[in-house]
């Protein structure tokens, strides 16, 4: 069955008597034995909440039965509060009198074909009447639901009236079409079904209803309150109250945030979410419920690294793997493996956990009726049986910022009790191991299965769409490993490079050699007639030529996820499988590297010789004095005032300057200074912390910021109260001259703190910003997509695009830029 | 599914005019003949066909993710300065927000103006900035006094060229009043009396007045780029800059997406809102595909009005009431659909996901209706 359209419309009171099945107008709820009252508000032919019981009306049980609505008879009339302001609008339209529309029956002849809002209609609106000629008063809307003409207050019987005697022929013209406006002043009230507000039974035996039901019982009890005192002939001010009272009530059961009128509460003081706070916010109906949906067959856990797996693998715990399940269908050929599954039951894997019968109904198989189940299965019959090895899983890691978010991995069933995923694919995901947990789906049908394989797998998401690169790539140690191996000329022995290399793969020949350098163990991994040329992160030069690493190391600029230069050439020559491979092959070399040689980091690695302490301290010194110097100039009015800024942002700015210069002189000094450790391999491979990190703990932090200035708050034009006043020197303005290793004073560390805070803080807002303006762009684009004719369409088939990017280049199969036609004719003519 | 089958055969697609105008550049520094230009125009077209978009794709929550997604990885920071002219402007995400938000007006207005050959120098440039800075009375005046005795207004002006052009101007802008030119000043009396409150309102119109220079323009920098002297202002007014004769009206541009789509036309804002939205990107090292981009320049400007992102303006506007409803404002659209009597088609991907039905995208697309061959054929 397919919904093809919903219209939207307002109910009127002969349907709303024709789609309930029950007229309420009782008080009481239940009788004193605890029973639903037959006309009350859980009267049992509004459907069944409770197991067991049967609904009165259509014959079924819990959740066969959707629930039937009832209606309530108002006594008096009451306006919609959502439809308040409308109602407003249409009463201006028309004559106070005759109810006709107050536009010239000429002027509409000219409207007819336009259809025009109520603000518009209102501009052409006369004086005084056209049919009746008669004088139209003030009306007035008093929020949030009443109106008036000049000091008479207009009831909605009033309202109903002039609504009644509106000819169809001026709806039409106002655009009301098949419905009337007096339906917007309610005098029967439809009852929800007792499915919709379902009362629960506590612990002990005390019945607690939702807050729909309050807010009902309120409305019917005014109501049959202001029914007797219509009928007691009681005086008019007292009908008054109820009436507004009544009306108050039904205004809250439909929106319980209306300005103006304070929320109706439970007795415990809680405000009552009503109607409206149903659908409405991330948690309402509409986002919270309909927009995105709890699922089955899923499964949350904390990942943890296995560079062992492939990419495109991951590792699910045996526990979870007897938990999910896939439905397969018995046929002859399976029979067998079939029955073992179902022998196996459900507490030992690879067993099953459910078969359903070909009638469809669901068996759970239990170990004590697994015997006779195995027996009476034949062709037809489909068993759910347990995950394993080789299984189409989803995985997700949220925030799910991109489409990368949620791939689909090969099931591998481990011991444990984590997700294992292999390090590359951490950079798609923007996982760590830090404690984050990831999902898991399990597609159920054989469509979606292969429909996930085919266009969510691992391998079809190693180009980003976003920049044209491949996102996939080596990581952390990874990089480390390779550098390590591939970094100068190391040598390695028969013993040696046969470890690694068959660590990696057993198939591969090995070669005949006394020894091997580690370019040479890299190279039988590149395709036999690779070559390119490009520039390490250090600025080295590294070639590539048929196959052979000749020149410089292997760092994140060649094989990194974002930016491996190597990885972007083998997926784009020779394919998405030989990427795999290779990325495979590559990182185990580059682990088995690591646990051979081993690799470990210090704080002595952050060791600087006497002379380079004495070099940086002078420099800091120099820095200093230039700075003192600056401070000068700009005191004596000497400073060269740059275009555009004041003397103050110009000596600031020179200041800046200064710094930062001194920042990147100490970088080479530590770059001379520090002996080929660990901790600067990383920095320099791209694995892991930069020089500025070294900087930072070995020479000095440099200056603290907020905002991109110097610091400048705290006490009155100081940041300290032991500085002097407007003193802007580097110490009073955050500038640390130590490192993280040698320690830094209290003040120091306090400047430091602040700027921690502000990054902290920053980092919050950013979130918060970048998230929102995410869900707005997926508002507005949401519907856009590539028709057949290749234009770009949204839902209401406009175009937008008469051909996607103006040259139709999908980005996540190009490279960066675009098709290279000078790398074509390079293939071609060499 | 092979995309030779989704997409027709190659003769049937013609390559782009960017594609076809690179192959000419590589066959002209190639020096390729005209066998292996063909054989060049195959290759390339077998990889453009291979590289197409597929029908169906989602483009543009593929252009929304490829955007939001390292702009979680921008500074929050709101101004820096830019390059090294002293011209405080709001940048990163606050910026891209703003970009997408299509507010009327920037928080930081500038313009890059350019100058014609001739007027590419230092001289040049720098007077033509000063030419343009906005000035009004106050600033092209010494002093500024009332005269209570004869109920006027004295200014005493630093320039007395400027006397006549002040004089028109007042005349033109404030009524009833009478402006005499004296030897270092002007003296201005209202043609009838007012009091001294009076005055002195009269006084803060006339200083506020706009003099010389093009209003809104507050501040102008010269700054050398390449081989180009340019001038950064902050303040915009592209109408007023382009009547210059010294500029060069191919480059100059400001930041103000609404100038620009009144001033240039609606094709203007697109293109401006594409490559603001990419340099304020590029400018933090973020690496984003032009298309993505474009699709948003493209959906912004789709009715030839710069609509916003957002619930007043693209997102706000979708066919779809539930998609609306669950956007934002649920009981505002639910309300307004029901009087009007609106109808949802189910077009959309939103209100198929609600109802738990097939998103008519990507393999949802389509239907396949299969014609099983009946028993009796089989045989």
């Amino acid at each position: 069955m397919l919904v093809e359209r919903i219209e939207f419309g307002i109910i009127n009171p002969e349907m709303v008597k024709r789609l309930a099945v029950a007229k309420l107008s009782k008080t009481e709820i239940y009788d004193q034995e605890g029973y639903p009252i037959e006309g009350g508000l859980m009267d049992p032919r509004l459907g069944v909440v409770d197991p067991g019981v049967r609904c009165r009306t259509c014959g079924g049980s819990v959740g066969e039965c959707q629930g039937h609505f009832g209606y309530l008879e108002l006594t008096k009339p009451v306006v919609h509060v959502h439809y308040a302001k409308i109602l407003f609008g249409l009463l201006k339209l028309i004559c106070r009198k005759c109810s006709r529309i107050l536009i010239d029956p000429k002027e509409i002849e000219k409207i007819q074909s336009k259809r025009l809002g109520l603000k518009e209609l209102m501009k052409l609106t006369r004086k005084k009447c056209p049919y009746c000629n008669s004088e139209q008063g003030k009306l007035k809307f008093i929020k949030p639901y009443s109106f008036s003409e000049g000091a008479e207050l207009l009831s909605p019987v009033k309202l109903r009236e002039r609504l009644e005697k509106i000819p169809n022929e001026d709806l039409e013209v106002i655009g009301f079409k098949k419905m009337r406006p007096e339906w917007l002043v309610l005098t029967l009230l439809p009852i929800p079904p007792v499915t919709v507000r379902p009362s629960i039974t506590l612990e002990t035996g005390e019945r607690s209803e939702d807050d729909l039901t309050h807010k009902l019982v309120d409305i019917v009890r005014i109501n049959e309150r202001l029914k007797e005192n219509i009928d007691l002939g009681a005086p008019d001010f007292i009908i008054e109250d109820l009436w507004e009272l009544l009306q108050y009530h039904i205004g809250t059961y439909f929106d319980n945030e209306i300005s103006g009128v304070p929320p109706a509460r439970h007795r415990s003081g809680r405000i009552l979410k009503t109607l409206s706070q149903r659908l409405k916010t991330k948690e309402g109906r509409f986002r919270g419920n309909l927009a995105g949906k709890r699922v089955n067959f899923s499964a949350r856990t904390v990942i943890s690294p296995d560079p062992m797996i492939n990419i495109d693998e991951v590792g699910v715990p045996e526990v979870i793997a007897m938990e999910l399940t896939v439905p397969v269908r018995v046929s002859e050929n399976n029979l067998e493996t079939m029955k073992k599954f179902v022998v196996n039951g459900p507490d030992i894997w690879p067993g099953a956990n459910y078969v359903i019968r070909p009638d469809g109904r669901r068996k759970k198989i239990t170990p004590q009726n697994k015997e006779e189940i195995v027996k009476e299965i034949t062709p037809g019959y489909v068993i759910e049986r347990h995950l394993k090895d080789g299984d189409i899983a989803l995985f997700n890691r949220q925030p799910s910022l991109h489409r990368m978010s949620v791939m689909a991995h090969r099931v591998r069933v481990m011991p444990g009790k984590t997700f294992r995923l292999n390090l590359s694919v951490c950079p798609p995901y923007n996982a760590d191991f830090d404690g984050d947990e990831m999902n898991l789906h399990i597609p159920q049908t054989e469509e979606a299965q292969v429909e996930a394989q085919i266009l969510m797998s691992v391998q079809k998401h190693i180009r980003s769409p976003r920049f044209s690169g491949p996102i996939i790539g080596a990581f952390r140690d990874q990089i480390s490993g390779l550098y390590l191996l591939t970094e100068g000329e190391k040598k390695f022995s028969r013993e040696e490079f046969t470890q690694l290399i068959r660590a990696v793969d057993t198939e591969i020949e090995i070669p005949e050699k006394e020894y091997m350098t580690g370019k040479e163990i890299f190279s039988i991994f590149l395709p036999k007639n690779f070559s390119i040329e490009l520039k390490a992160k250090s600025g080295e030069k590294v070639v590539i030529k048929n196959g052979k690493l000749i020149e410089g190391p292997i760092d994140k600029a060649a094989v990194g996820a974002e930016d491996g230069k190597i990885l972007d050439k083998i997926e784009r020559e020779y394919g998405a499988e030989a990427f795999k491979k290779f990325l495979f092959s590559i990182t185990r070399l580059a682990i088995e590297v690591l646990m051979k040689s081993g690799f470990s980091i210090s704080i002595s690695d952050q060791d600087l010789p006497p002379q380079a302490t004495q070099e940086i301290k002078n420099m800091i010194e120099g820095v200093r004095k230039e700075v003192d110097q600056s401070i000068e100039q700009f005191e004596r009015g000497e400073i060269k005032i740059l275009a555009g800024r004041t003397p103050k942002e110009s000596l600031e700015h020179a200041i800046k300057i200064t710094l930062n210069q001194s920042l990147n002189k100490i970088e080479e000094v530590l770059n001379k200074h520090l002996k080929n450790n660990y901790t600067l391999m990383m920095a320099k491979s791209g694995a892991r912390g930069s020089l500025v990190n070294m900087v930072q703990t070995a020479a000095m932090i440099g200056q603290e910021t907020i905002m991109g200035e110097r610091m400048q708050r705290g006490y009155i034009d100081r940041t300290f109260p032991h500085f002097k006043k407007g003193d802007i020197s580097l110490e009073a303005k955050g500038f640390v001259g130590r490192g993280f290793k040698s320690g830094l004073t209290p003040f120091e560390f306090f400047f430091d703190a602040i700027n921690s805070r502000e990054s902290l803080m920053d980092k919050s807002l950013k979130t918060r910003h970048s998230g929102y303006m995410e869900r707005r762009l997926v508002g507005a684009l949401q519907d856009l997509k590539v028709e057949y004719d290749d234009t770009v369409r949204d839902s209401a088939n406009r175009i937008v695009q008469f051909v996607p990017g103006e040259d139709g280049l999908d980005p996540s199969k190009i490279e960066r830029g675009g098709l290279d036609v000078d790398r074509i004719a390079d293939r071609l003519f060499g | 599914m092979s995309t030779e089958s989704q997409t027709g055969s190659s003769d049937e697609i013609g390559l782009p005019k960017k594609l076809v105008d690179e192959i000419d550049a590589v066959v002209k520094s190639r020096k390729l003949n005209k066998e292996q230009r063909i054989k060049l125009e195959e290759e390339v077209k077998k990889y453009f066909i291979k590289s197409r978009f597929e029908p169906g794709e989602t483009v543009g929550i593929l252009a929304a993710e490829s955007i939001s997604e390292p702009a979680t990885q921008m500074t929050m920071r709101t101004y820096h300065f830019a390059g090294s002219a002293g011209v405080r402007v709001t940048y990163g995400l606050p910026r891209l927000i703003e970009i997408f938000d299509a507010k009327k007006e920037p928080e930081t207005p500038v313009m890059t103006i350019y100058l014609k050959h001739q007027f590419n120098n230092r001289e040049a440039a720098t007077e033509i900035a000063e030419g343009i800075i906005e000035k009004n009375v106050l600033g092209v005046s010494k002093s500024f006094s009332i005269n209570l005795n004869d109920n006027s207004i004295e200014i005493e002006l630093t320039d007395m060229k400027k006397a006549g052009k002040i004089a028109r101007n007042i005349k033109e802008n404030l009524k009833d009043l009478e402006i005499k030119e004296k030897t270092h000043s002007i003296s201005i009396k209202p043609k009838t009396e007012l009091t001294v409150r009076e005055l002195q309102k009269l006084k803060e119109k006339i200083m506020n007045l706009h003099v010389d220079g093009i209003e809104e323009i507050r501040n102008a920098v010269v700054r050398r780029e390449g081989d180009d002297w340019l001038i950064n202002t902050i303040g915009s007014n592209l109408q007023e800059v382009l009547n210059l004769k010294e500029i060069d009206e191919n480059r100059t541009v400001t930041n103000n997406i609404h100038e620009i789509s009144q001033v240039l036309g609606i094709e203007g804002a697109r293109n401006m809102i594409m490559n603001e939205a990419l340099k304020t990107m590029q400018e933090q090292g973020l690496d984003v595909d032009v298309r993505h981009v474009m699709l948003v320049g493209d959906i912004m400007t789709l009715t030839g009005a710069v609509k916003s992102i957002g619930r007043y303006g693209v997102a706000g506007s979708q066919t779809s009431i539930l998609a609306r409803a669950a956007f934002e404002e649920t009981i505002k659209h639910l309300v307004r659909a029901s009087v009007r009597n609106e109808v949802d088609n189910f077009q959309g991907i939103f209100e198929n996901v609600m109802i738990g039905q097939v998103i008519p995208s990507g393999t949802g697309m389509f239907d396949l209706v299969a014609q099983f061959r009946k028993e009796e054929d089989k045989k």
